[in-house]
């Protein structure tokens, strides 16, 4: 039997606040354990939570931005379970009433685009973690991370493989870095993702029972855990048996998914709202006012870099894929003013390369983009040639000199006095008799030869094309 | 000074008639001698009192401070403190010193208070008799016998004998009004979010508000100036400018339409409705005019809290789990063994019950049938009021519907111990202000007669109770083995 | 209603209350009488009343965004039950 496998994901995405989403501590990643836990985090006594205005301003742009029916009035609910790193029993999170209603997000995979749907994406807090490692066989609990806001993103079961379920994965994080809401950090756990995974015949419409797995914590491993589970509820299925609803734990050293040790019958969230804050109200006027801090969005900005400067797919896509890095590009076609695929070229191959070397992000990146179009402008306007450009490039690189006084200094223009060129083709033809005979022969092979000859004796600086015509007519005119 | 009320109080510290360390000095020896009896106190801070005291006294002396500056004052055990421990009147709390003031004590202590010490309550605020305090019954200083009330029976029975000149507490369903009724006393329960919440510990966080208890209206006015007002800590709190008390209280009564609760005198005690009948004719000569008006929800507010309060409480609740603060069972052989006997030892009976009950309430399956038809319900009730406050002014009713009962009467009944909040419970539903007011007695208990305004109408309520004040004497009345 | 042992060790356990059965006989008695008690509210029709979560109908007020908490570590660990290291520690927990 064929099996079709139904995925539909729950991204967490940790909100890129200063202080926490209902408390004033900080969030700053890293702090020694619970010296960013504040009263009101640990749970204490008498304290009381009061909403952090940036986590709503946070989760309505990404609900804009994903062309969602904003919640003119949604509810914090309380979530009721116990467990050590989560310090007042309860978890405050959206339940029935989230601030981001149904929307969309467009995938490309190999060449096809999809309309993925997103169902809700609703604020909650973070809990706290738990650490492991030996205390005398007991656990440490560090509350720093309680109460960090988090979007709790959920999306449609419309994802049908492991490569869609990661493409939409790939997408949604390009666009909550794009909109600066999320630092998109996943070893840091900034971007953590829950999935639902079903299987069911092939041309059925109903869904088979789902099993979710919890926490994974990297594109890779969320495609080789979905994988997994959709191999092994095949198995299941063909030999007969039945899948079980439950939670399950990616193992990434064993490449399985194993059931989680707490059993599901075990929690009744017993979600209420909570008494303690109030229906959050969004106005119009909040709502134009997030609109209008809203960048371009990276499936636009795709689109524009293909009409406006006739990019194909794939190089559009790679140079949207940060909004830095498109960023960079559109400032290179700008101060360059030459054809943007000799940008897109030089900013795919030889910048990405020598970032990527050198482990720099874009913006970290040595050469601006102010810079580069200056070294783009000298090959447009035939000052030096391509490759003698790589050779500016690298120097630009390690010294932060522009190209111009590079090539000034370093004797590099191009030489594109036909004279100058002639005299210097004139010359190797009388210094390689034989070869100019075997050519005229009808070794053509051989014009390699003169070529390589001439730029060594210009040090690669003679414009190719000149170098070209000129040979050929002279080793043709037998003269 | 023991008889004197804050403004008398104020008046002889101003002018320097008395200290504030004489007058502090003279409550912590009153509440050594009685406090055996009455076990209104949890903890007495003596040092931190007469330190406070001295600090009054510096400013008085230099013709500096508020109307409060150098008053002895007591907290309701609910209420952090940083660095005093603050229990709730529960073991889970016994090791607690909270490491931040509540917004109630520190605006009192910005007024210039004296701290004499914590009251004690029912256990995390729920009882109405005090004996479900981890630390003993609190005996009604008018009849030991009896209960002072609850779940502030500390405040009200250390204010009523003396050992405190005024105290704080908190009113769920009654907790400031019933005890203070019991005790005859003066209490105001204030408009939910007019007062913050802010450190004052959890019980039903959308009934929950602290109020002033003290002899008069006079000084339940001075006490609820400094302690309303708008608190950015709490959500709750409402952002609106707090009246001049004071100023409203001798405003003239005439043309005043005060409603009578149809369903409140319904099936009254005789004894208790001759005690308003009293009260009602004094009103009339100060001009009142009284109307009978129809909450015909009522009935259903005790049902409706019984399922509200004990919800929010479990949730609240949950976060005495031995693993922060507070009470943690001797060596927890698992996570879980220590979840469930920390909270098995640490909480007692009472608390116990409401937890399970507002587990069930919200648990899958049954929260449509209690903890939303409690929600409606309690829309339909608040409507009543509503539509009541269209009419008149103020509602007038008893405040309990029996005088103080015997120690031990109703703690085998938990639906009897529940029905004592009958008249008040519905007031915390709606979020009204209440106040009890000392109107007579039954029996030689007193027994108190309940006003309930409209929305932030604590102005009017005390201007109300206060010019009865003027023509009574119930309210300064002392319990004859306290005077 | 009359809830079961059964249910009322199972509504213990879901709030962590240790419970006796001794302790579980009496609470059965005592939440069933309770659970009765508050039937009363079924002689009222609700059907399109909107449920008051609130005394208050007012909007949750937003807090600016700034760090306004100092590190008080040393002072919220001195009041806990057990410490090292600056963590919490409880029994093992085993996913």
């Amino acid at each position: 039997m064929e099996w079709e496998p139904v995925i539909g994901l729950e991204i967490h995405v940790q909100l890129l606040t200063r202080s926490k989403i209902f408390s004033g501590a900080s969030t700053a990643y890293g702090a020694p354990p619970n010296t960013q836990a504040c009263a009101i985090d640990l749970g204490m006594p008498g304290t009381l939570p009061v909403l952090n205005e940036a986590a709503v301003r946070l989760a309505v742009k990404f609900g804009l931005a994903v062309e969602a029916e904003i919640a003119r009035r949604s509810v914090f609910a309380r979530k009721n379970y116990f467990y050590p790193d989560l310090p007042k029993g309860y978890q405050i999170s959206q339940y029935e009433l989230p601030v981001v209603g149904k929307g969309h997000l467009t995938i490309h995979l190999d060449g096809r685009e999809k309309r993925i749907g997103i169902t809700r994406a609703h604020l909650e807090e973070d809990a706290g973690k738990s650490l492991h490692e030996d205390f005398h066989g007991l656990t440490g609990i560090d509350l720093n991370r309680a109460g960090t806001p988090l979007l709790e993103i959920v999306s449609e079961p419309d994802l049908r493989s492991p490569e869609e379920a990661v493409a939409y994965m790939k997408k949604l994080h390009q666009l909550v870095v794009w909109l600066g809401i999320c630092d998109g950090n996943m070893q840091e756990g900034s971007f953590r993702c829950d999935a639902n995974v079903s299987v069911r015949p092939l041309g059925e419409r109903a869904f088979g029972t789902r099993t979710e797995i919890k926490n994974v914590n990297s594109f890779r491993f969320v495609e080789r855990a979905i994988q997994f589970e959709i191999e092994r509820q095949i198995r299941v299925l063909e030999s007969g048996g039945t899948v079980v609803q439950e939670t399950r734990l990616y193992d990434a050293d064993r490449d399985e998914t194993r059931p989680m040790r707490t059993k599901e019958e075990a929690f009744d969230y017993r979600y209420f709202p909570d008494p303690d804050l109030l229906p959050l109200v969004i106005s119009e006027d909040f709502i134009e006012e997030v609109r209008r801090e809203l960048p371009e969005l990276p499936e636009a900005r795709y689109r524009r870099f293909i009409e406006q400067y006739g990019l194909k797919p794939y190089d559009a896509e790679v140079l949207t894929a940060t909004r830095a890095l498109s960023d960079y590009f559109e400032a290179v076609v700008r101060q360059a003013a030459c054809d943007p695929k000799l940008c897109a070229n030089w900013v795919m191959v030889e910048l990405s390369g020598a970032l990527n070397r050198a482990g720099l992000e874009i913006d970290q990146s040595p050469v601006d983009a102010d810079r580069l179009a200056g070294l783009l402008r000298r090959i447009a306007d035939g000052t030096i040639s391509g490759k003698i450009a790589k050779q500016v490039f690298e120097l630009m690189w390690d010294s932060g000199k522009d190209a111009d006084t590079l090539i000034e200094e370093k004797g590099l223009k191009q030489i594109t006095d036909a004279g100058a060129i002639e005299k210097i083709i004139d010359e190797i033809i009388a210094a390689n008799p034989k070869q100019v005979a075997q050519y005229r022969a009808g070794k053509e092979k051989l014009f390699g030869f003169f070529v390589g000859q001439v730029m060594k004796a210009t040090q690669g600086k003679a414009n190719p094309q000149q170098v070209n015509a000129l040979l050929k007519e002279k080793l043709q005119g037998g003269g | 000074m023991h008889t004197k009320t804050l403004a008398e109080l104020a008046q002889g510290l101003k002018r320097r008639e008395f200290s504030s360390r004489e007058l502090t000095q003279h409550f912590l020896d009153r509440i050594r001698r009685h406090d055996g009896t009455l076990n209104a106190f949890i903890t007495v801070t003596p040092e931190r009192a007469l330190a406070d005291a001295d600090a009054a006294d510096v400013a008085l002396d230099r013709g500096e401070g508020g109307p409060l500056t150098g008053i002895p004052l007591a907290q309701k055990d609910i209420f952090c403190t940083d660095g005093i421990r603050t229990t709730c009147g529960s073991r889970m709390l016994d090791n607690f010193p909270p490491p931040y003031d509540a917004t109630v004590v520190a605006r009192l202590a910005q007024a210039g208070t004296v701290l004499l010490g914590k009251l004690n309550m029912d256990e995390f605020a729920m009882g109405s008799s005090n004996e479900t305090s981890y630390y003993g019954p609190v005996r009604n200083p008018w009849n030991t016998d009896c209960v002072p009330g609850g779940s502030s029976g500390g405040s009200a029975a250390a204010v009523a004998a003396g050992l405190t000149p005024a105290a704080t507490g908190t009113d769920t369903g009654g907790s400031i009004r019933q005890p203070a009724a019991f005790c005859g006393i003066t209490g105001l329960k204030p408009t939910y979010g007019r007062v913050s919440r802010w450190g004052m510990i959890a019980f039903a966080s959308s009934l929950d508000q602290g109020g002033p208890m003290a002899r008069s209206a006079e000084d339940c006015a001075m006490l609820l100036q400094a302690m309303a007002g708008f608190d950015p800590k709490d959500s709750t709190s409402v952002d609106r400018p707090v009246p001049d008390y004071g100023a409203a209280l001798d405003r003239d009564l005439r043309g005043i339409r005060i409603g009578l609760p149809e369903e409140y005198f319904a099936d009254l005690d005789p004894a208790m409705a001759q005690v308003l009948e009293a009260a009602m004719a004094e009103y009339r000569r100060l001009g009142v005019e009284f109307k009978a008006v129809s909450l015909p929800n009522i009935g259903l507010s005790v049902p409706a809290y019984y399922v509200i309060a004990p919800s929010e409480c479990s949730s609240n609740l949950a976060r005495y789990d031995g693993v922060r603060y507070g009470y943690r069972c001797r060596d927890p052989r698992d996570l879980e063994d220590l979840y469930l006997r920390t909270r098995a030892e640490g909480f007692g009976a009472e608390v116990k019950r409401r937890i399970l009950i507002g587990t069930y309430a919200l648990s899958a399956g049954y929260y449509d049938a209690y903890y939303l038809k409690a929600q409606k319900i309690r829309r339909l009730i608040a409507d009543d009021f509503r539509r009541a406050f269209q009419e008149v002014d103020a509602l007038l009713g008893p405040t309990t519907p029996t005088p103080a009962f015997r120690l031990g009467e109703k703690t085998g009944d938990p639906i009897a111990m529940y029905l004592s909040d009958i008249y008040t419970i519905a007031v915390n539903l709606a979020g009204l202000p209440g106040m009890s007011v000392p109107a007579g007695f039954i029996d030689g208990r007193p027994v108190g007669m309940q006003l309930i305004g409209d929305y932030f109408a604590e102005d009017r309520l005390l201007n109300i109770a206060h010019r009865y004040q003027r023509e009574t004497d119930w309210h300064r009345r002392l319990p004859p083995e306290f005077a | 209603m009359a809830l079961t042992l059964e249910q009322v060790k199972q509504i213990a356990y879901l709030a962590r209350i240790g419970i006796g059965d001794e302790d579980a006989a009496r609470y059965t008695h005592d939440l069933s009488s309770i659970l009765d008690f508050v039937a009363q509210m079924d002689a009222v029709d609700t059907t399109d009343i909107e449920p008051m979560a609130h005394p208050l109908d007012l909007p949750q007020r937003l807090r600016p965004d700034e760090v306004t908490e100092e590190n008080q570590r040393e002072k919220f660990l001195a009041i806990a039950p057990a410490v090292e290291n600056g963590l919490y520690l409880v029994p093992k927990v085993i996913e």
